[in-house]
């Protein structure tokens, strides 16, 4: 489903993707695990195509296509979705006409009819439940003002709404109170399908517990330093990253 | 010949009462103070920024009202679906009975156009009309002196006038050419309330000139209301100077909308002169083409502990020219000032041009006076966001530049004039759905 081999990318002057290289096949569950500051935002945003950050080298392919091509919008028409670490608020744009807008142009780039608001409305109700979320969320302005774990659930409801292929969730568990975790989790969990897949941004092994890896990947200065099953979480979870990262001065 | 001779040609033209009586006075010494200023060049200080020349360089003659043609349904556009708000259309600036509707008023409370206030309540007309508006600026004195009909409204002590009031200007074929000089006058007394909307637009008007004068007396804990839609004809030009006085513990909320006229000027001033009053400036102008719109304000802290909030959005196409000015005065008695203005604007057009100077003379030293001002593109990261949900860079720019204007129509605290206003925006900005 994604192939990336030997990614790199900057922003500005500075490197920060160094080489990353990952397979991703429709039903799996990835973890990308590491700590702060590793490019595991860069690599999400590189993927859903913020034109901030330059790829200077390497390939994705998403489907068999060019990722790398296309632009943020046809990206998420063709089934990429990321729930941004930080989302962005949007006074003045409803929930409920953002989140049809989206709804309805992908529909669209999927062939489908296009809703009107009452049916949307139908719609709506459905996914607000899996995210346990209330109605009145809708009419509230996108993100504005919004505590931050209802801006996480907002990002799982739009997951929700949108049915992506493969999913990239950056961070969807920090600042999370345990309930809201288990509610996120669960959301992710009922999304899930043999034919999507779902990227995990974290570095909390927490999260794992509830949203169960095939594979974990640690990210350290902008490469993939390990990856293993998810049992190398636990080993993460316990012994840090340290022993993962060169020592200083090593990398050229 | 120069521009204000013809007016004072005009003027002189125009039959009127005996010498003796208030009203020819003030509009002889108003004709005579427009003789004297001239029209403001880009000289004067609060004109830098805009040229009246389009003005000045015409005779617009004052309207003649011959009856209009113009039916309810005409205007029902103009009127936010509010059947039971109190409805003044006045066309091409002559009252229009049949047009109008007047839901039950509080048996005290007087309405009035200048014609009856001159027979009902003549002496509260000669004690106040003239009395608030800066009478040494061109365009006021421009107004006093050619001011044909206008409304009165006055909402006794302790009253709470529970519908808005609506002053529908409209102006159609007949008035290409010429000026209209519409007047107001407010007075709510202690405790009073009342809303005002002033509606200003065009059915096919053409090249006309508005200039209108707004004087609002708010009593000691009295609240008014204020909005004024500007709408004018794409030919149009429009002046508009509001003064308000405020008393102790009152609150005088205005919001300006801008979208008419190819040049307007609108000025919102307001007196704090009893202590803890409370004013909030609001405004958006969207323009786009050629057009120029200058917001001036003026906040006068005369007594201590009031409150001025002052928030203008701008939004920019084309090659239009947006400005504001927003001036505070704070007396040395004015201690305890709580001052705060923003002005934002939003470049759309490569061609379209902001100056935006904020204007603060403090002579107290008690105060907390601030102020700030953006101006740029659309936000890159909101941009993103949504593009990454799917929705197409077009609709992306014109979802975000209508949430830019619809953050501050949410100060619009007349919810069906907030809807409709926001309506409008949308119509503008975001693209139709495919059905
Ligand atoms: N927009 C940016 N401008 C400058 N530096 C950035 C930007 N985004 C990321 N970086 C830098 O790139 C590195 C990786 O950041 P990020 O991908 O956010 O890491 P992580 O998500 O693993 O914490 C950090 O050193 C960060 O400071
Ligand atoms: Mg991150």
């Amino acid at each position: 489903m994604l192939k990336i081999e030997n990614l790199t990318a900057n922003v500005g002057e500075k490197a920060i993707l160094k080489g990353i290289s990952l397979s991703v096949n429709p039903g799996e569950v990835h973890a990308i695990m590491g700590p702060n500051g590793s490019g595991k935002s860069t690599l999400a945003q590189v993927i859903a195509g913020h034109p901030g950050y330059e790829v200077t080298g390497g390939t994705v392919t998403y489907d068999g296509q060019d990722l790398l091509e296309m632009d943020a919008e046809v990206r998420a028409q063709q089934g990429i979705f990321l729930a941004f670490q930080y989302p962005v608020e949007i006074p003045g744009v409803s929930n409920a006409y953002f989140l049809r807008a989206a709804y309805n142009e992908i529909r669209k780039a999927r062939g489908e009819e296009e809703v009107d608001p009452m049916e949307f409305l139908d719609i709506m109700a459905k996914k607000l439940k899996v995210v346990e979320m209330d109605e009145a969320m809708l009419q509230r302005s996108v993100n504005a003002g919004f505590s931050g774990g209802e801006k996480k659930r907002n990002e799982i409801l739009q997951m929700a709404v949108l049915e992506p292929k493969l999913a990239v969730l950056d961070e969807t568990d920090s600042g999370l109170d345990i309930d809201a975790l288990r509610i996120v989790a669960e959301g992710v969990n009922k999304l899930k399908r043999p034919d999507n897949a779902t990227i995990v941004v974290t570095h909390y092994q927490r999260l794992l517990n509830y949203i169960v890896p095939d594979f974990v990947h640690v990210l350290a200065q902008g490469r993939i330093v390990r990856s293993g099953g998810k049992e190398l979480a636990l080993e993460l979870e316990e012994k840090g990253y340290d022993w993962l990262l060169e020592p200083a001065g090593a990398s050229a | 010949m120069s521009a204000h001779s013809n007016y004072r040609e005009l003027f002189d033209t125009a039959k009127r009462g005996g010498a003796k009586d208030w009203l020819p006075h003030l509009k002889i010494a108003a004709i005579e103070q427009f003789e004297a200023v001239g029209f403001p060049t880009t000289r004067d200080e609060d004109w830098h920024f805009t040229s009246v020349t389009p003005i000045a360089e015409r005779t617009f003659r004052p309207a003649r009202s011959s009856g209009t043609t113009l039916t309810a349904e005409d205007i029902a556009r103009f009127t936010y679906g509010q059947e039971d708000w109190h409805l003044l259309v006045f066309v091409n600036g002559r009252y229009e009975p049949a047009l109008s509707s007047f839901a039950t008023l509080d048996a005290e409370v007087q309405v009035m156009t200048f014609g009856e206030a001159l027979k009902e309540a003549p002496e509260l007309l000669a004690e106040r009309l003239g009395t608030l508006a800066p009478a040494q600026q061109a365009f006021t004195a421009l107004n006093t002196a050619f001011m044909a009909d206008g409304v009165v409204i006055h909402v006794p002590k302790g009253v709470a006038l529970e519908a808005p009031i609506h002053i529908l200007y409209v102006t159609d074929a007949q008035a290409s050419g010429a000026s209209l000089h519409p007047r107001t006058l407010v007075i709510a007394e202690r405790s009073a309330q009342a809303t005002l909307i002033e509606t200003f637009t065009t059915l096919g008007g053409g090249a006309y000139f508005t200039n209108h004068v707004a004087e609002v007396v708010v009593g000691d804990n009295a609240r008014v209301d204020h909005y004024k839609v500007q709408r004018e004809g794409a030919e149009a030009f429009h002046v508009g100077t509001t003064q308000a006085t405020q008393g102790r513990d009152s609150i005088y909320h205005a919001f300006t909308f801008t979208t008419g006229a190819q040049l307007s000027r609108t000025n919102v001033y307001s007196k704090l002169l009893g202590t803890n009053a409370e004013v909030r400036l609001n405004g958006l102008y969207s323009l786009e083409e050629a057009q120029h719109a200058d917001n001036q304000t003026f906040v006068e802290h005369i007594a201590p502990a009031c409150s001025s909030r002052e928030v203008y959005k701008g939004i920019l196409d084309g090659s239009s020219h947006g400005v504001f000015n927003g001036k505070v005065y704070v007396d040395p008695q004015a201690q305890q000032t709580d001052g705060k203005q923003t002005n934002h604007t939003l470049l759309i057009g490569d061609a379209a041009r902001v100056d935006t100077k904020p204007q603060l003379e403090i002579f107290a030293d008690d105060v907390k006076c601030t102020h700030g001002a953006t101006v740029g593109r659309l936000d890159e990261l909101a941009q993103f966001y949504m593009k990454s949900r799917g929705i197409g860079a077009e609709r992306t720019r014109a979802l975000l530049t209508y949430a830019f204007a619809a953050e501050v129509l949410e100060l619009i605290e007349l919810e069906p004039l907030k809807l409709a206003l926001e309506g409008l925006l949308f119509e503008r900005f975001i693209p139709p759905e495919p059905v």
